[in-house]
């Protein structure tokens, strides 16, 4: 029997060194991916991670984790483990698929993460994808029947809009006004970041295969709408409920696209000569009644808070996923921010962008990253989304290039 | 003036689209070729395709303000494989094949002149004229994946819709040679593309996960200078002595009885020229010349016919039983553990994984059967064709015995012993009594009767032929014989065996010597009379040459080995006496030992001397008029004693397992088109149009 001592527990530092994503584009037929597949989003975003940081040799990655809400076809077969081979990882290289609906690749890079503070991994890859023209939501789904008879969960609770009405239930004075005011600002900051070449750097390129029209190529998001106006807003129907608040306008869309970000220990960005685009704080996740799931993001984020001792007032850019305007602001309303507060979401948001869910918790990290790299004025900044089944899930960020580092 | 359309043309389209590239200010124009197949069905240029390549040509040209760049890719898995073959039977006259040549080339030339940067992106396979729509381009890049080649040579053709020019002004005459001439007659091997990037094809090899993504980019690093692409100069004075390897090859490979190779090489030496304004358009109208005379000829016609029926009726065997009847073979015995059996035991390990049994009567001949075996496996695990587990797992499956018992369990047992039909008949008797009532008896026998051999069995219906020619893993034949109780279970296991072991399986009845052997023997027969009737072995050897077989009578005499000549020879006799005589030569150099008439190149043994001594010499015309005589009233025979289906079955076999060449249609085109066929039998054996032109 050896009686070796093993070896101590090291924590790291965990940092993100970079984030890439594909243009955004429409569900449906007429969508830019109509007849792209979903592992191909990822497999470019895999590739374009690597080529962006030839300073990372291939096997030294000990994980790729890609989330997908929909396990099935394209985005089933271990999405994790088959994108990493249809990528050309060395297949020492090991993978996983991960889901937790909207926050799945947001829960990749968590869980990576923790691999990696933990001394399990050195270098993790995490994304996530959604194809929602493939794999509308709650396709193949298979409630169990105790849900309704027992009653554990509001009918409306698995009917994302619903629960965005519901919100507006429970806080009336966040009226549709507020949510069509916030969804326009979101348009037009989104609009102004892609004037001012902020978003699109880290955009990769996807060749898009129509039969019809032969091969074209995804550089730009689809689904934005650089033209709304309020009127437009308030004259969209409100699809959930009759004279309900949601509507196409004040919500995210039905959307296709993947992320995939590099996490690295510290010690070994700084081995390999990685940049740092960001250092991780901590993170929390809560649950909530299903049918209010977009209140979420609040007890997550009192949690992350908690865990890391910091306090609101420390955080200086908030990236908050746009499933709904009203649950944005149902987070703000609670934490005393305004509704126009420039430290939210300076960029626009997933009413503007687009959300294929299971991949948009990558793409508020990457925006995150490049905030950081423009503002060395802001120390923190948090990521938060809501998730479907009631649920919310926030990251906290240290930026590196903080200028109180240098004094 | 007639206008070319091929009836049910699967129309190839042109595709564009304008794309915003990163980068890049103006519009890249990209145009996709996809003939709305999936990748089973790859694209071709009939004149359906190159009208919508020429419209999107136009629609590039109209669109304002202009594209700054076009770009041309294929759709999923293959970029274009060249002109629609398959509309060739409907070009009747020279004016339509003229059109066709123009045609390829006025559209094609408007990329090559196009007012701005050209750009091919082969993201899979480019053959003949989808290798020549790239080359017309200024830069290609090429998927690690995709494989180009210049197959026309092979079919009788030459690549002329700019590629004999183009090719060796880009890369240099010597590997233009190579890629045109050598590959397309080396079994018309392809050019993988990391080899094509490093002979100048491509100017960029990127990996297909993203290939079209990563050639934009780098079509926008040439635009943008970032992205440099050396040209090295070609040398015009390597022209003299790369034409002159071109035509030792052609004249070793074809005798010069290809007119499309012989065109070819004309052609690339043309090209010498080079490829600006003047000299380009010279050159191409001399590549219209070439085609029109080529589609206008009856060897390319006969070519086309034979690449058909290696393409579609070698893959569906005329008068196979249906598939559903074959058994599954689950183990393989083989009788004997001699050379030919051990081949196939290697055979039937390698492409069936199944255990296969050797047996033999005494353990030092199946020990060494079974090394045989090990050895070859272990030959292809040397050269990386092998895995260490595939390898273990082969190597595993062959064992040896010298109890018949061994092949108990096994659904196919084949026997490859001495060709003596007693020896056979006894062997069989005793498998089927160790072997299950299913169990498939095959006989690799070259010419006895099957019908006989299993004649004594409690089961003869479950006899078969599976006659194999030698080298058996290279040669792609395997005439399967029906004998007369053969049921069509057995049968359709024979079929199905073959199919698995990559063969091409044609249905032969049990004739004597089947169909390759009857018609080698027959053909040799009378050019070895020829000789001992006094005709100096040296005429009668390259008698036959206008016809560019791949070796002279004596060169096969060699390779099939006097010995297995001479048993075929006398079985021959016995059976039909009057036409197949047993020549005194063959039996001496058996006698002797002799593997070859020649003791060293061109000089006859002086063992063998007077052999030719008879006093009635024939000149070469008369040895080679006497042999193809011989052949088509052979094949009329055979056709009438229903041998096989059809004869396009004894082209098949000819075309397969004796390596004749396309151009002579297998054989029987060569003899319609000469006339004998006619002149002996009376009739043509094939209707005019099908292997040749039409009336």
């Amino acid at each position: 029997m050896s009686s070796r001592e093993r070896q101590p527990r090291p924590l790291r530092e965990v940092v993100f060194v970079d984030g890439v994503r594909t243009p955004f584009g429409k569900a449906g037929p007429k969508g830019l991916y109509a007849e792209t597949r979903a592992d191909d989003l990822v497999v470019r975003c895999i590739r374009e991670l690597l080529r962006r940081n030839p300073a990372l040799p291939a096997d030294r990655i000990d994980e790729v984790a890609i989330a997908a809400t929909t396990q099935i076809g394209d985005q089933g077969l271990t999405i994790g483990r088959t994108a990493a081979l249809l990528a050309g990882l060395p297949k020492s290289v090991p993978g996983y698929a991960i889901d937790r609906m909207c926050a799945g690749a947001m829960t990749a890079v968590t869980t990576t993460a923790s691999g990696i503070a933990f001394g399990a991994y050195d270098v993790a890859i995490a994304g996530g994808v959604e194809h929602m023209g493939r794999h509308p939501m709650g396709e193949g789904v298979d409630p169990n029947p105790r849900i309704l008879s027992e009653k554990l969960v509001d009918p409306s609770a698995l009917v994302m809009g619903s629960t965005a009405e519901n919100l507006h239930d429970r806080f009336p004075h966040l009226t549709k006004e507020r949510a069509d005011a916030f969804a326009l600002a979101s348009q037009q900051k989104y609009a102004k970041a892609v004037a001012n070449g902020q978003i699109g750097p880290e955009l990769v390129t996807v060749a898009t295969r129509s039969a019809e029209h032969g091969w074209g190529v995804a550089t730009l998001d689809e689904p934005p709408r650089p033209q709304t106006t309020l009127e437009g807003l308030a004259s969209l129907k409100t699809p959930f409920r009759p004279h309900g608040h949601v509507t196409a306008g004040n919500a995210a869309g039905l959307n296709d696209g993947a992320t995939g970000c590099l996490l690295a220990a510290e010690d070994v960005a700084l081995e390999l000569g990685l940049g740092v685009g960001m250092r991780l704080v901590g993170y929390g996740f809560a649950g909530v009644e299903p049918e209010v799931m977009g209140v979420g993001p609040i007890p997550s984020t009192e949690k992350a808070l908690a865990r890391t001792g910091l306090s609101i007032e420390d955080v200086g850019l908030f990236e908050l996923n746009e499933a709904f305007a009203v649950q944005v602001l149902a987070f703000l309303d609670h934490f005393g921010i305004a509704d126009d507060d420039e430290r939210v979401n300076p960029w626009g948001g997933a009413i503007a962008v687009g959300h294929p869910l299971a991949s948009s918790g990558v793409r508020l990290m990457t925006q995150l990253s490049r905030q950081f790299a423009e503002r060395p004025d802001v120390r923190y900044g948090l990521t938060a989304m809501c998730i479907g089944l009631g649920m919310g899930g926030t990251v906290i960020w240290e930026n590196p290039t903080w200028e109180g580092f240098a004094t | 003036m007639t206008t070319a359309v091929f009836e049910n043309e699967v129309v190839t389209a042109a595709k564009v689209r304008f794309l915003t590239l990163p980068g890049l200010s103006g519009e890249f124009a990209l145009i996709t070729i996809d003939n709305g197949h999936d990748h089973t069905r790859p694209s071709t240029f009939g004149p359906g395709g190159l009208a919508s390549l020429d419209a999107a040509l136009d629609e590039i040209a109209a669109r304002s303000p202009a594209p700054v760049a076009i770009g041309v890719t294929g759709k999923p898995f293959v970029f274009a494989v060249g002109a629609d073959l398959s509309g060739v039977p409907a070009i009747i006259d020279a004016a339509m094949a003229r059109e066709i040549a123009e045609t390829g080339h006025r559209v094609f030339r408007r990329l090559k002149d196009a007012p701005v940067p050209t750009f091919a992106f082969v993201n899979g396979v480019a053959l003949g004229g989808g290798l020549e729509l790239a080359l017309h381009c200024r830069y290609r890049t090429i998927a690690s994946t995709a494989t180009v080649a210049f197959p026309e040579v092979f079919l009788g053709l030459v690549p002329g819709w700019g590629g004999t020019q183009l090719l060796p002004n880009l890369i240099g005459i010597d590997p233009a040679v190579t890629v045109v001439v050598e590959n397309a007659l080396a079994q018309n091997r392809m050019t993988p593309a990391p080899k094509a990037a490093k002979l100048g094809i491509a100017d960029a090899v990127l990996e297909p996960a993203d290939f079209l993504e990563r050639s934009l980019e780098w079509a926008v690093g040439v635009l943008d200078g970032s992205v440099t692409v050396p040209r090295p100069d070609v040398d015009p004075a390597a022209w003299d002595e790369s034409i002159e390897r071109a035509r030792a090859i052609v004249a070793g490979r074809t005798r010069n009885a290809s007119p499309g190779a012989v065109r070819a090489v004309e052609l690339l030496d043309l090209a010498r020229n080079g490829v600006d304004g003047e000299a380009f358009t010279a050159g191409t109208a001399a590549e219209d010349d070439a085609l029109t005379d080529l589609l206008m000829s009856d060897p390319l016609r006969a070519s086309l016919y034979s690449f058909d029926l290696v393409n579609k009726r070698a893959k569906r065997p005329a008068g196979a039983p249906d598939r559903s009847l074959a058994r599954t073979v689950t183990k393989v015995g083989v009788v004997g553990a001699g050379l030919m059996a051990s081949q196939l035991a290697m055979l039937f390990v390698r492409q069936l994984t199944v255990p296969v049994v050797l047996t033999d009567v005494d353990q030092a001949r199946v020990d060494k059967g079974v090394a045989y075996v090990h050895g070859e496996l272990d030959e292809l695990a040397l050269r990386g064709r092998l895995n260490r587990d595939e390898l273990n797992r082969l190597k595993g499956l062959v064992t040896g015995s010298l109890s018949k018992g061994a092949f108990a369990d096994a659904d196919l047992v084949i026997e490859a012993v001495f060709e003596e039909m007693s020896v056979k008949q006894q062997v069989f008797a005793e498998v089927e009594a160790v072997v299950s009532e299913t169990c498939v008896l095959a006989t690799n026998t070259s010419a006895l009767s099957v019908t006989e051999m299993a004649s004594k069995l409690e089961h003869p219906e479950r006899v078969v032929g599976m006659h194999f020619f030698n080298p058996v893993a290279v040669l792609p034949l395997l005439e399967v014989v029906r004998a007369e109780r053969t049921d069509d279970a057995t049968l359709a296991t024979a079929f199905s065996v073959g199919r698995s072991l990559k063969k091409s399986c044609v249905l032969v009845a049990d004739a004597p010597a089947f169909v390759v052997n009857r018609l080698l023997t027959r053909f040799l027969g009378e050019v070895t009379a020829s000789v001992e009737q006094g005709t100096p072995v040296a005429v009668a050897d390259r008698a036959l040459d206008p016809l560019g077989l791949p070796m002279t009578p004596f060169e096969l005499l060699t390779l099939v080995g006097p010995p297995v000549a001479l048993h075929v020879a006398e079985r021959m006799h016995e059976a039909f006496p009057d036409r197949f005589s047993v020549g005194v030569g063959l039996r001496k150099m058996v006698e002797l030992g002799k593997s070859s008439v020649y003791s060293e190149p061109g000089v006859v043994d002086p063992e063998l001397a007077g052999i030719d001594a008879g006093d009635s010499p024939l000149t070469e015309e008369q040895v080679r008029e006497r042999a193809v005589e011989a052949l088509a009233q052979e094949i009329r025979l055979m056709l009438d004693e229903g041998v096989v289906q059809a004869v396009q079955d004894i082209d098949l076999c000819m075309l397969l397992g004796a390596g004749w060449p396309f151009w002579l249609g297998g054989i029987s085109a060569h003899l319609d088109r000469a006339g004998v066929s006619e002149q002996v039998t009376g009739e043509r054996f094939l209707p005019k149009g099908v292997a040749s032109l039409p009336a």
